[in-house]
């Protein structure tokens, strides 16, 4: 891109730009901190040490990530199968794919908790053929996120699986690999990275969601509550100190972990050379 | 010499291609997770929708709760959109067609409202304008009403949806280069001439699907609506809102004919996506 | 329409691009920008045009100072490496174009526009394609459109970045004659800038050669290729042999008639080596080790039995000589330098 005095404009669209964002954006965003600031070090302690808050906080990383974990792999299987092979209804299942971006999370999850309830499609026959409870329980938790965060994984890998050389692959086996070395040393090196960044979005996503846990989770303290449902429940006691107080922790905890999942990326990125 | 081309031939095939067993068991797990996830949910809400009958549905849809919260939604929506659709063209303008310094922590800063809690969204504007917040005292002197009003949540939804046209405009503008608009310029167009015949028509399918994103989230926002709104019936519920509200009181007939009105929403803004994406696709670039 | 640059510098942050360049331009010329990628060449064009504004100097275009003047007022027309033409809009449209936005009291009709479109599309011989889009075009018929379409707006200056850059190699040959007719045509002074020091020679009847944003030798082409007021130049131009004149080539370069040091490095065209068959390997050190036939000229490399670590010398001559001499690999010749330029 070559930069140009010539493009009009510049003064009135960065203003623009930079007060909408300061209303929007900058400015409720930073009320946060600053409310937090009011709160004393160890006012804050007692609220954020409380059993049910870290136990929320322990269900609420520990699904985003198993689920997050599960998201990658089958999005991954997913986005390979839409790059890479052609069948019938392949243009239908892929639009499908970006369902839980474009369905609006309270819906998915009325849905989700009647499917998994006791007497619901699967909850049903998961009880009587396994004895696994899914709804209010952290699985149904775990199942949500998964809805939620397939697409992530699913969007972010193929884009990169579609750039990806094949002749790199036509070259290693004109060298004499096998299909399984292909994959194995040449194909998954190059895509790892990608695959990295969209369950680091999956999971993102997953410990910040709302809407399509709150109804399977069933919310029982200290084993299917989740962080963001303990943020409503303080405001809706008018706690806000308390809100405040553990929506900073959480943001500072995602902040941390996007920080290190950045660096994986990094070193994944650097060991495929790229 | 025949059997060696042969044999080079199936080498080859079984390097390149994998193996049929792999690959028809590949497909059955992404065909059958993807109607396990994605499809199944989508057909239940008809299902249930519909469950009692194409009249408790109408009844259902028809009752003044239910559509006082589609007015509000698409009031939300009317408004939300085209801000957002403002900010998205301009920022990217900013973003794209100039240097400065900060620009990259200019970028970064707008991305932020994606990696914030929709809970967390709808927090901030309590803490802003909500009873005890910093404009609290001021606001009810005055008698204006935010927190537990339409403004809120009208406000909570900009921040929701606030990248989603701007994300989809950078990097094409990016790919574009300013070329064309250079060429235009030197012709003796105007800013804004430039602008409307030049930069427009080369943006206006990527600009469509960052709009229908937005709209589609601006309506269908949970979180951040559900802690600004106070949940008034008939008055500040949208119809993501009425949906928890009838499900928690057992209405399912009500709780489910919402949930088909925003689905099929949903089901629009898929095919209309897969539209667009096409339509971008033959205008030769990506989004 | 003159141009005058004066001490024009520029500075991409730490990069300094163009450092206190001066150039004069005469009415009507067609001069070449010349000089190897970031040497600044680009940079001067989009200032003259208005694309991008100097640190320092000024763009004087006809005797007056237009150096804070805008794009869109100095009265060029650019045509852009990439063509960069309005890829959503017809080629009869992307022609059209500017004189559409003129302003209400300038703008001509529709029907004198579509006129004009028509006239400019039959200059560039492409009338038939007024209706495709530009993806429907080859890189030729491109390039030609984005020239027509610069010219619609009848400027005083035509600019042209790197015009044959992304062209085939065939049909950037015919394009160079054609734009050479186009300009005796138009007569409009015209700049453009280029990589190519063939196509520099060939096109143009100034050259302006750069280096490190700073003008190393403007001149006529054959001026440059003659005198070459520097090393960058002469090698930059055309083939050269150089020669570093030390203790061991100084023998042997003395044996072929080079008349005194100039100075400490010798540049020798191919053609200004005379070669003739030694009657026997005495009277000669000088092998031919290798020739080829690039048409109406023979290519001859030479090589020095005596010397086998110093580097091969090329000779050039026409291929109805070479016959004659009846020379061929591994024989011996004796070498006679005629013209050698001296640098230090």
């Amino acid at each position: 891109m070559t930069q140009s005095r010539i493009m009009p404009g510049f003064k009135p669209s960065l203003a623009y730009t930079l007060l909408y964002l300061a209303l929007i954006v900058l400015i409720p965003l930073s009320t946060l901190v600053f409310k937090s600031l009011q709160l004393n070090l160890e006012d804050y302690w007692a609220i954020i040490s409380h059993p049910r808050i870290i136990a929320s906080f322990r269900v609420s990383f520990l699904t985003s990530l198993i689920a997050s974990a599960v998201a990658g792999v089958f999005g991954f299987v997913i986005a390979w199968t839409m790059v890479r092979y052609n069948f019938i209804g392949k243009r239908f299942l892929d639009a499908l794919i970006d369902l839980p971006f474009a369905l609006p999370t309270a819906v998915a999850g009325v849905v989700l908790a009647t499917i998994y309830q006791p007497s619901g499609l699967l909850g049903k026959w998961l009880i009587d053929s396994f004895g696994l409870k899914v709804a209010y329980t952290p699985v149904g938790i775990v199942i949500a996120l998964i809805f939620v965060g397939i697409p992530f994984v699913v969007r972010t890998v193929e884009p990169v699986l579609q750039e990806f050389d094949t002749t790199m692959e036509e070259a290693a086996a004109s060298l004499g690999a096998s299909r399984w070395l292909i994959f194995a040393r040449i194909i998954f090196p190059n895509i790892f990275p990608a695959v990295i960044t969209g369950v680091s979005l999956a999971f993102a996503r997953g410990v910040g969601e709302y809407g399509s846990v709150i109804f399977i989770a069933g919310n029982l303290p200290y084993v299917s509550e989740i962080v963001p449902l303990l943020i409503v429940t303080k405001l809706e006691q008018y706690d806000y100190a308390g809100a405040t107080a553990i929506a900073l922790t959480m943001l500072v905890i995602s902040f941390v972990l996007l920080f290190l999942i950045n660096l994986l990326q990094l070193w994944a990125r650097r060991r495929s050379g790229q | 010499m025949h059997a060696k081309v042969q044999l080079i031939g199936q080498v080859e095939t079984q390097a390149l291609y994998d193996p049929k067993w792999v690959r028809y068991s590949l497909i059955g797990i992404a065909v059958g997770f993807i109607t396990l996830f994605l499809l199944s949910p989508l057909l239940l809400v008809l299902y249930q929708a519909f469950s009692k009958g194409l009249q408790a549905y109408w009844n259902a849809l028809s009752e003044p709760d239910g559509l006082s919260a589609l007015r509000l939604t698409l009031l939300v929506a009317v408004i939300t959109v085209p801000m957002n659709t403002v900010f998205g063209v301009v920022a990217a303008w900013t973003i794209t067609r100039f240097e400065f310094p900060g620009k990259n922590l200019l970028t970064t800063l707008i991305d932020l409202p994606f990696s914030v809690s929709p809970v967390i969204s709808g927090l901030i504007f309590v803490l802003l304008f909500g009873a005890q917040g910093w404009f609290g005292e001021w606001l009810q002197a005055h008698d204006i009403k935010i927190i537990f009003a339409v403004p809120g949540i009208v406000l909570a939804t900009i921040f929701i949806t606030f990248p989603f046209v701007v994300r989809e405009l950078i990097p094409l503008m990016q790919e574009l280069g300013c070329e064309e608009e250079e060429a235009a310029i030197s012709l003796g167009a105007s800013g804004w001439q430039t602008f409307f015949f030049v930069t427009l028509p080369n943006i206006k399918w990527a600009l469509l699907y960052g709009v229908l994103l937005c709209n589609a989230r601006a309506m269908g926002e949970f979180g951040a609506v559900s802690v600004v709104s106070g949940h008034i019936r008939g008055m500040t519920n949208t119809l993501p809102l009425h949906i928890e509200v009838s499900y928690n009181e057992y209405d399912v007939i009500a709780a489910f004919a919402s949930a088909s009105v925003l689905a099929g929403l949903a089901i629009v803004t898929l095919v209309l996506k897969t539209f667009l994406e096409w339509k971008q696709s033959k205008a030769g670039f990506s989004s | 329409m003159s141009i005058v640059l004066s001490n024009i510098s520029k500075n991409f942050g730490q990069f300094a691009a163009l450092n206190n360049v001066s150039l004069e331009i005469p009415e009507g010329d067609l001069v070449a920008l010349l000089g190897p990628s970031g040497c600044g060449k680009t940079t001067l064009l989009r200032i003259i045009a208005g694309l991008e504004s100097p640190d320092a100097g000024h763009v004087v275009i006809n005797g007056q100072d237009k150096t804070s003047e805008h794009v869109s007022h100095r009265g060029i027309g650019f045509v852009f490496q990439h063509y960069a033409l309005f890829r959503h809009m017809t080629v009869f449209d992307n022609v059209a174009f500017g004189l559409r936005v003129k302003p209400r009291q300038s703008r001509p009709g529709e029907a004198e526009i579509s006129k004009k479109v028509k006239s400019l599309l039959d200059l560039v011989q492409l009338g038939w394609l007024a209706d495709r889009f530009p993806d429907q075009l080859s890189g030729g018929q491109r390039q030609r459109i984005a020239l027509a379409r610069a010219l619609a707006v009848e400027p005083n200056v035509l600019l042209l970045d790197e015009p044959f850059g992304a062209l085939d190699a065939s049909v950037r040959k015919d394009l160079r004659q054609w734009l050479r007719n186009l300009h005796h045509e138009l007569h409009v002074t015209s700049i453009f800038v280029t990589h190519d020091q063939e196509e520099a020679m060939e096109v143009a009847s100034q050259v302006v050669v750069l280096n490190h944003g700073q003008i190393e030798q403007q001149g006529a082409p054959s001026a440059i290729y003659d005198h070459p007021s520097n090393a960058f130049v002469s090698k930059f131009i055309g083939q050269t042999n150089i020669i570093r004149v030390d203790q061991a080539e100084k023998v042997w370069l003395s044996t072929t008639g080079l008349d005194g040091e100039l100075g400490s490095v010798a540049h020798i065209r191919p053609h200004h080596i005379d070669l003739s068959k030694a009657e026997n390997a005495s009277q000669s050190p000088v092998i031919i080790k290798d020739w080829q036939h690039l048409g109406a000229i023979i290519r001859i490399e030479l090589f020095n039995a005596l010397l086998p670590d110093t580097k091969s010398l090329f000779a050039e001559m026409p291929s109805e000589h070479f016959k004659q001499l009846t020379l061929d690999k591994g024989d011996h010749v004796i070498v006679k330098i005629k013209h050698a330029n001296w640098f230090n």
